[in-house]
Parts: C-alpha cells; sequence; structure tokens
C-alpha cells in the first residue's frame, strides 16, 4: 500500500494566477474509494479546492484521473468516502439539488462533447434553457454572444460542430461550460488531441478565463507543459491516492523514487 | 467464443436489461418536463425522412404481391377475388411486418448509432451535467416518435400497396379504381383494421426501445457503436415477428379473424 507524500509549497507563484487558500474550500474530497468489478481505481483519495486556485491532476493512463473528477458531479458514484462541493455532499443530494450544484460547477470534457446535431448557437442555448430560472432576466442572445467573444468565436455562431477545427471545439465547449458562470470548472484533458500551438491558446485561455471570472479550476492532464503553467498546486494520482502534492518545481525536484519515476517516464514519452 | 451456457446467461441477462429499459420508458413517458421541441424534430426524422423508403417498398410489394400470386388465382378460376386477397393480405400482415422490418433496419439503426456515439463522445454525460435528463430528453422522446409515427407510415404503405397492386390488375385485366377499391373495402372489417393498426404501436415501442437500449448502453468506442446499430436491427427484427405473433394469437380470440 502506498503512503502519501506530502511536499512543501514554495511561496513563489509569481508565473500563476493569484490564489489563496484561505476560506472554506470549494471542493472538499476525503478517502473517496472507487471499484470497478475487481478493479480499485480510487482507494482513499483526498484533495481540497480553493477559491482562485488551479489545480493540477496528473497520473499516468487508466489511474482514475477522469473517475474522480465525474464523481464530482455524481456521473460516476463513489463507493466510499466524502465528497463535498460549494458546502453540499454530492452523493446524498436528490436529483433538483444536484442540478443546482451542476448549475455551479463547470465541465470540459477531453473530447469537448459538443452536441453533434446542433449548431454552435444551440450548444451554448442548451444550459441556457435548463436553467432558464437561474439566468432569468438576462438575454439569451447576448449571453451568448459574449460567451462566444470571451473564447475568440463569435463568427462561429451558426456553425456545426462538424465544420469545426479540434481547437475550435475546445474553445466553444469551454464558452459552454462559461455560459452559465459556474464557480468551479472541471477540465478533463483540456489539451489532450490538439497540436502544441493549440494546446498553448487553450492553456493561455484557461488562465485569461481564471483571471476574468475568478473560478477555481480542478484540470486533470497528462501533458506536463499544461500542468507547468497552468497549476498552483499539483498532485500526483498513483495507486489510487493522491501521492504527492506541491507545486511543479517542488515535485519534479521531488527525491521520493516514484514522484521521480513517474516525471521521468513523462519526459520520455 | 462463447460456451452455450455463457451465450444462454447472455441472452437472459440482455433480455433483462431490454425489459428493465423499457419498464423505466413507461415510468417516464408520462411524467414532466416532457421534451415536445425534441420530440416533434424525432417525429420529423422518424416519420417525414422514412416516408419515401416506406412508400417506395410499399408500392413494389403491391405490385409483386399480385404480379405473384395472379396466376395462381387465374389457374383457379378466382381472378375477381385478387383485390379481397391482394387488401386483406396487405391490411392484415404484409404492410405492418414489412414495414416494421424497414423501419427497424432504418429507424432502429439510426437510433443505435446516433446514442451510441453519443454515448462514447460523452455528450449524454455533458447533457446530463448541464441539468438534462437525457433518459427523458433522448430517450423517450424517441421511442414516443417511434410508437406515433410506425403506424401512420403501415397506413401510407398499406395504401400505396393497394395501389401498386391496382396498377396490375387494370393494366393486366382491365378493372377500374372504383371496382377494385370497393371490392377492397367491402371485404375489410374492424376485426382486420383494428388488431393490424395497435399491433403497429407495439411494433414502433420495440424499434424504439431496441434502439435507444442499445445505443445508450454502447461501449468500447467507434466499434461499440457500429456494433450498437447492427444489433438494434438484428434484435428489433426478431423482436418483430415474436410481437406480429402474439398479436395474431391475441386477435384470433378477439376478433375471430
Amino acid at each position: 500500500m502506498s503512503t502519501k507524500t506530502v511536499i512543501t509549497e514554495s511561496q513563489s507563484l509569481s508565473q500563476h494566477p493569484e490564489r489563496t487558500q484561505e476560506g472554506d474550500p470549494l471542493i472538499r474530497i476525503r478517502g473517496v474509494k472507487k471499484a470497478f468489478g475487481d478493479n480499485q481505481v480510487l482507494r482513499g483519495f483526498d484533495l481540497d479546492l480553493y477559491p482562485n486556485e488551479n489545480v493540477v491532476i496528473v497520473g499516468k493512463s487508466g489511474s482514475g484521473k477522469s473517475v474522480l473528477i465525474k464523481c464530482l458531479v455524481r456521473l460516476v458514484d463513489v463507493d466510499e468516502g466524502q465528497v463535498v462541493v460549494l458546502g453540499k455532499s454530492i452523493p446524498s443530494l436528490d436529483q433538483e439539488e444536484l442540478d443546482q450544484i451542476r448549475a455551479d460547477v463547470g465541465f470540459l470534457f477531453q473530447g469537448s462533447a459538443l452536441y453533434d446535431s446542433m449548431t454552435v448557437r444551440e450548444n451554448l442555448q442548451f444550459p441556457l434553457r435548463r436553467h432558464s430560472q437561474r439566468m432569468r432576466g438576462q438575454d439569451e442572445d447576448q449571453l451568448i454572444q459574449e460567451a462566444l467573444e470571451n473564447v475568440g468565436l463569435a463568427h462561429a455562431i451558426d456553425l456545426m460542430p462538424a465544420e469545426l477545427s479540434g481547437g475550435m471545439k475546445r474553445r466553444i465547449a469551454l464558452a459552454r461550460t462559461l455560459i452559465l458562470q459556474p464557480k468551479v470548472i472541471l477540465y478533463d484533458e483540456p489539451t489532450s488531441g490538439l497540436d502544441p500551438i493549440t494546446a498553448n491558446e487553450i492553456i493561455q485561455l484557461i488562465l485569461t478565463i481564471q483571471r476574468t471570472f475568478q473560478t477555481a479550476a480542478l484540470i486533470i492532464t497528462h501533458d506536463m507543459d499544461c500542468a507547468r503553467v497552468i497549476s498552483n498546486r499539483m498532485v500526483i494520482l498513483q495507486d489510487g491516492i493522491n501521492y504527492a502534492e506541491g507545486t511543479y518545481t517542488e515535485l519534479s525536484a521531488s527525491k521520493d523514487p516514484k514522484v521521480k519515476a513517474f516525471f521521468k517516464e513523462v519526459q520520455n514519452r | 467464443m462463447a460456451t452455450i451456457p455463457t451465450a444462454l446467461k447472455n441472452y437472459f441477462n440482455q433480455t433483462g436489461e431490454i425489459s428493465l429499459f423499457a419498464w423505466r420508458f413507461m415510468r417516464e413517458a408520462f411524467r414532466r418536463p416532457f421534451e415536445f421541441r425534441e420530440f416533434l424534430r424525432q417525429c420529423y426524422i422518424i416519420g417525414y425522412n422514412s416516408l419515401f423508403l416506406v412508400i417506395t417498398t410499399g408500392f413494389i410489394m403491391g405490385l409483386v404481391l399480385t404480379l405473384q400470386i395472379r396466376p395462381t388465382m387465374i389457374e383457379f378460376g378466382a381472378a375477381s377475388y385478387m383485390p379481397q386477397l391482394v387488401g386483406i393480405a396487405f391490411v392484415r400482415e404484409i404492410g405492418p411486418v414489412v414495414t416494421a422490418l424497414i423501419c427497424a433496419g432504418k429507424i432502429g439503426s439510426s437510433i443505435g448509432a446516433e446514442l451510441g456515439s453519443m454515448k462514447v463522445t460523452e455528450q449524454i454525460d455533458a447533457m446530463e451535467v448541464s441539468g438534462t435528463n437525457p433518459f427523458k430528453y433522448l430517450v423517450v422522446t424517441r421511442i414516443w416518435a417511434c410508437i406515433l409515427m410506425l403506424p401512420l407510415l403501415v397506413i401510407a404503405a398499406d395504401a400505396i400497396g393497394l395501389w401498386g397492386s391496382f396498377l396490375v390488375e387494370t393494366t393486366k385485366g382491365e378493372v377500374s379504381v372504383r371496382l377494385y377499391f370497393n371490392r377492397v373495402f367491402a371485404t375489410l372489417q374492424f376485426g382486420d383494421l383494428i388488431p393490424a393498426t395497435l399491433k403497429t404501436f407495439f411494433f414502433g415501442l420495440a424499434i424504439g426501445v431496441v434502439g435507444c437500449y442499445k445505443g445508450f448502453h454502447s461501449k468500447k468506442g467507434t466499434e461499440g457503436v457500429g456494433r450498437a446499430a447492427n444489433s438494434a436491427v438484428v434484435v428489433a427484427s426478431l423482436l418483430l415477428f415474436v410481437i406480429d405473433f402474439l398479436a395474431v394469437l391475441v386477435a384470433d380470440i378477439f376478433f375471430e379473424i
């Protein structure tokens, strides 16, 4: 059984967005366990996410990163443990309460997950209409236009997803996530499948969004460049637990054999 | 390759899961919120977009059926009974079953592939996190559209099939439109129409449930989407014959066919 390695965080965060660990955490995960049949994916994962903070979770493929963030919006049910998002215990919420929490938690899916049969406008309208009470009094067209301008794609409003490039799809998905003005955004591999230039554009966009809207973000990635640029804090998910925590600089200089092996492996990839 | 006990276990597992899926549809079908806009869109896709295929096949079936049966009827000196024979055969059996099989191929595979692709690209998850019940939005609307559109498609196929049959009759045997259709309708009774129409609602239910189930539970990426589409057609087609057999049994009790 692995033990958790806590690496002290340095104070130098000048290249990263402002963040604090003050106040109550927006997300608190304690002792989360999840198994699929005999495969125990999560074995007691702990994490806190504070306001304005960008936490990146890295780990090998199949280590349970995506499962973990899906547990936060109950796309996957946890077997054991505590998942508290915005003060509410997710496993015990009824459907209506869960939908309210989901409106405050944006989710950017790995493959963008735009609805193929809808135009960009309809893709953005979809969550708005589902939460019409929340956005009451605000002009729908204006909100869509603003969301698209935030990601620099106002001209794509009437296009179908099939007409968009991978990077454009990711931006539109981000606009769809932003349109309900969430407090926390969960990113599942935001740069996967993108060329380095487009990936860098998406990273810069995520940082801009965080500064502009003061959102907290939990980012799942195996792109270490993305993790280095975007994170205030990094967590290595290994053997189903948060094996090591710290800044990118701290973790990359760690003497722990498993952390060293992890960095060596991703650098050789 | 699966052993016989494994194959049997899989068969019973799947039967149970499809039944539970159908039961979930029954529970959700009459509960708010109703996704009316999506339901209308599905009616258009399932109904209007299948119309051309259904009427073309119906017309050809009418032509072929008459061409095949006519010589035998002439041999028995019963050529004048052709309108009655074709009318009853078409309305009771050929129209509903052939149309349903075509729809199982077109609609069942399209629903299976569409939902399967939505599943593997996480569009269904995206829908769920944006506060929508994907079962209500994607499944209930599609099954309702299948249930309501299939009888209309069958009626269209029946009507066109009879016209096809008339075309052969009038070309080969100088029968007027009035005489032909008078004979067709003189023979048809409610006992022919009601069970035949009622069973098409169940055909629609079967096509919708199987297509949605296969798509909704699609796995293993793009390969799974292909499998979902394929097995949706196979299972739905098989189920149509089972429903047809049960419908004929029940109709025999109530309508003395």
